[in-house]
């Protein structure tokens, strides 16, 4: 093997010279085909709308720091609540998952690039006219969406302003680009795996990415198919969602989460990923249960398509349907369960070290764990009845979202910048990061928990004085996970302006895979010849 | 050489095959969204899913026997749809009934507007299971209700439950919401003019 890696990084230097006459400047950027190019403007772009997003939460934390209106009016507010939504899952968690997905499957599978290159690029560069449209709306008359991020019918046809146009066509935008993401997810790993790299030595980020670009295959068409109905609801007279016309608004949510509840396994599985490559390198030990961590993923998928009542309990389903839908969301918890279980036998006896990449996915496997088990709460009927639409459920979807997702998002950054970079990262801001992100994060969520048993509404501008002091709590701690990631910012730039100690092909001692067998950083074009494996 | 393009070849061909597949799964899966629409509405109406009453009258059975053994509660609610000062009440809130026995409940409408309107009722019942045995023979909701400016009208709805209704089922809500159809009315009827 080393001496394969020390052949093709000669062959690269060499291959670099006369190869490598990329445009520079703007025109790089903009008619790049390079899957690292694009991951990285995948990345940075993610990042941005991170920071997007976030602002909008502190908008509605600062509103929430005390009961009564202070600062932003309540149309405004459901504006806010509405677009964190919709840009933390489509602008942010998406895309960096793309952005991974760009950078690293072609170098763990020994491809010298993705499939559809010109695709990849186009793909890329509707996203940012995309949230340009959707950010646009805030100037028009009556602003931007304030229907929620899942734009249930009628408040998003009869009672919404003209903004939602703009919403729909931005939404299929965003469709349409995660839809040629997934196509090129999965040439890429069925057509262009180095010889020997078969499917079952994949690694577990190339193989839950393969599900989840098949889930967004299956799922986003739905969703488009969704928007446009609004869209012709509103605009050009037809009934789908609209009572009076022979329509029925309660199929509205049936067909939003139908593609709902599968988008948020999209959102989850790569981490699963992430994680996976993670623990093991840190522990110093193979994964615990290869193969079944392959097909855990497989069984969350399809899952994932038979639960999506249970974010409707409330909506008055017979009995047969709730329960059905109740064991169907429970039964998720057993492969989930198996991997969580996979992930701490993993780390059992092994050499553990921790490395800022590890301490992110120690932190993603206690707290997505703790959202999983409000999960199953959530899932139980008769107790949803007093948890619907309360900060129990926002507490346990940021649990899964932001510890989760994001935190394993922020695992990966961590664990690949040195060779992205080719700088190690600043051990002390990234400690620095960490520490103030998990201590504030859950100062920020964890007594969400609480307001919302005692029943406090979500999406709602203003609450009961008995609500105050954990309101109080919860903004402090909202400001501080929000600041935090400025660090992070700071951490991730000062490797872009490669200030650091220059990174070998491996930093990690116990890390697998054959993304470390080029230098680092990685050259433009990495494996033209295909690595043996 | 020759060998490596070839391979290269095999490679092209491949990727067009499965991003035929894939495109056509997209395809497929869009047309499956708009699918989901009557087969929602074919679903609703076999479960009673969405408690949503058929459109035509039922006809009563001559020969069926009274249930005198089962009293099933029967509610009413209305409803206007927002924003529309119209009048719409029951005369009684609710009803006792034995499964098989014909009934008949009025319904009073007042148009509080100085215009004309046509309005539509539209029913439904919870539970939704209950829909299914729930048999209008008459209903003014099976038709639209013109209304001069200021009118009230008494509307009848006749009915009665399939003694086949399930035993636990011993009380359901049937609700109607009105809405104005004005606008589309005079919208069809210009267009047919």
């Amino acid at each position: 093997m080393s001496t394969t890696v020390t052949d093709t990084h000669g062959a690269h230097d060499a291959h670099d010279d006369h190869h490598d006459h990329k445009p520079t400047g703007i025109k790089r950027w903009l008619f790049t085909t390079n899957h690292k190019d694009i991951g990285s403007m995948y990345l940075w772009f993610s990042f941005a709308m991170f920071l997007v997003g976030g602002s909008m939460a502190l908008m509605i934390r600062a509103e929430l720091f005390q009961p009564g209106m202070q600062i932003i009016d309540p149309h405004f507010f459901n504006q806010m609540t509405t677009m964190h939504g919709v840009i933390m899952v489509f602008g942010a968690v998406m895309p960096a998952f793309v952005g991974l997905a760009n950078w690293m499957i072609p170098m763990m599978i020994g491809a010298p690039d993705m499939a559809l290159p010109r695709m990849n690029n186009w793909s890329f560069w509707i996203l940012p006219f995309a949230f340009l449209i959707m950010l646009s709306s805030f100037f028009m008359p009556g602003g931007a969406p304030a229907f929620g991020w899942t734009f249930y019918a009628p408040l998003s046809t009869t009672y919404s302003t003209d903004s939602t146009a703009l919403f729909v066509f931005s939404m299929h935008i965003m469709g349409m680009s995660s839809i040629m993401g997934a196509i090129n997810v999965i040439v890429t790993i069925m057509n262009m795996r180095a010889p020997g790299m078969n499917y079952m030595k994949m690694p577990l980020f190339v193989w839950t990415w393969f599900i989840t670009a098949f889930l967004l295959i299956a799922v986003m068409p739905v969703l488009a198919g969704v928007v446009t109905m609004v869209l012709t609801d509103k605009y050009f007279g037809t009934s789908f969602f609209d009572a009076a016309g022979g329509g029925d608004p309660v199929l509205f949510q049936h067909l939003f989460w139908f593609f709902g509840h599968p988008e948020v396994y999209i959102m989850i599985l790569p981490s699963f990923g992430i994680v996976s490559a993670i623990i093991p390198a840190f522990a110093r030990k193979p994964l615990f249960g290869y193969a079944s961590m392959v097909y855990a993923t497989a069984a969350i998928a399809g899952l994932s398509f038979l639960v999506w009542a249970h974010h409707m309990f409330t909506t008055g389903m017979p009995t047969f349907a709730s329960l059905f839908f109740m064991y169907m969301t429970m039964l998720i918890a057993v492969p989930t369960g198996v991997k969580v279980f996979n992930w701490v036998s993993t780390m059992w006896r092994g050499s553990m070290t921790f490395e800022t990449p590890m301490l992110f996915s120690l932190a993603f496997v206690i707290l997505f764990t703790i959202g999983g088990f409000s999960g199953i709460m959530l899932a139980i009927t008769p107790v949803d009845y007093q948890y619907h639409d309360t900060y129990f459920v926002v507490a346990h979807f940021h649990y899964v979202l932001v510890t989760g997702a994001v935190f394993s998002i922020m695992a990966a950054a961590y664990y690949w910048l040195p060779k992205w970079s080719g700088v190690m990262y600043d051990d002390f801001l990234s400690k620095l990061h960490f520490w103030c992100s998990l201590v504030s994060v859950n100062i920020l969520f964890f007594p969400m928990h609480f307001v919302g048993l005692a029943g406090m509404p979500r999406r709602i501008p203003d609450y009961a004085m008995q609500f105050a002091d954990i309101n109080q709590i919860v903004s402090i701690g909202g400001f501080l996970f929000g600041f935090s990631q400025l660090i992070f910012l700071a951490v991730a730039l000062k490797c872009a302006f490669k200030k650091g100690e220059p990174a070998p092909a491996k930093p990690w001692e116990g890390a697998e895979g054959l993304e470390w067998t080029v230098p680092s950083p990685a050259p433009y074009h990495t494996f033209d010849v295909p690595p043996k494996v | 050489m020759s060998e490596h393009e070839s391979n290269e070849q095999k490679h092209e061909r491949g990727n067009s095959r499965v991003i035929t597949r894939l495109l056509a799964s997209v395809m497929l899966m869009f047309a499956f969204g708009f699918a989901l629409v009557p087969l929602y509405e074919k679903f609703c109406e076999i479960t009673g899913f969405n408690g949503r009453t058929t459109n035509s009258a039922a006809q009563t059975n001559e020969g069926m026997n009274v249930d005198q053994t089962r009293v099933v509660t029967v509610e009413f609610h209305t409803r206007v749809s927002r924003g529309i000062p119209w009048e719409f009440q029951p005369e009684v809130r609710s009803i006792r009934i034995h499964p098989g026995e014909v009934k008949t409940v009025n319904f009073i409408i007042e148009n509080r507007t100085d215009k004309a309107v046509v309005a539509q009722a539209l029913p439904s019942v919870s539970p939704g299971e209950a829909s299914l045995y729930l048999n209008k023979t008459e209903c003014f909701c099976f038709e639209q209700q013109p209304l001069a400016a200021g009118e009230r009208a008494v509307m009848p709805m006749q009915f009665y439950l399939d003694p086949d209704l399930p035993e636990r089922i011993h009380r359901f809500t049937l609700s109607y919401m009105m809405y104005d159809l004005t606008e589309q009315v005079q919208a069809t009827a210009s267009l047919s003019e």
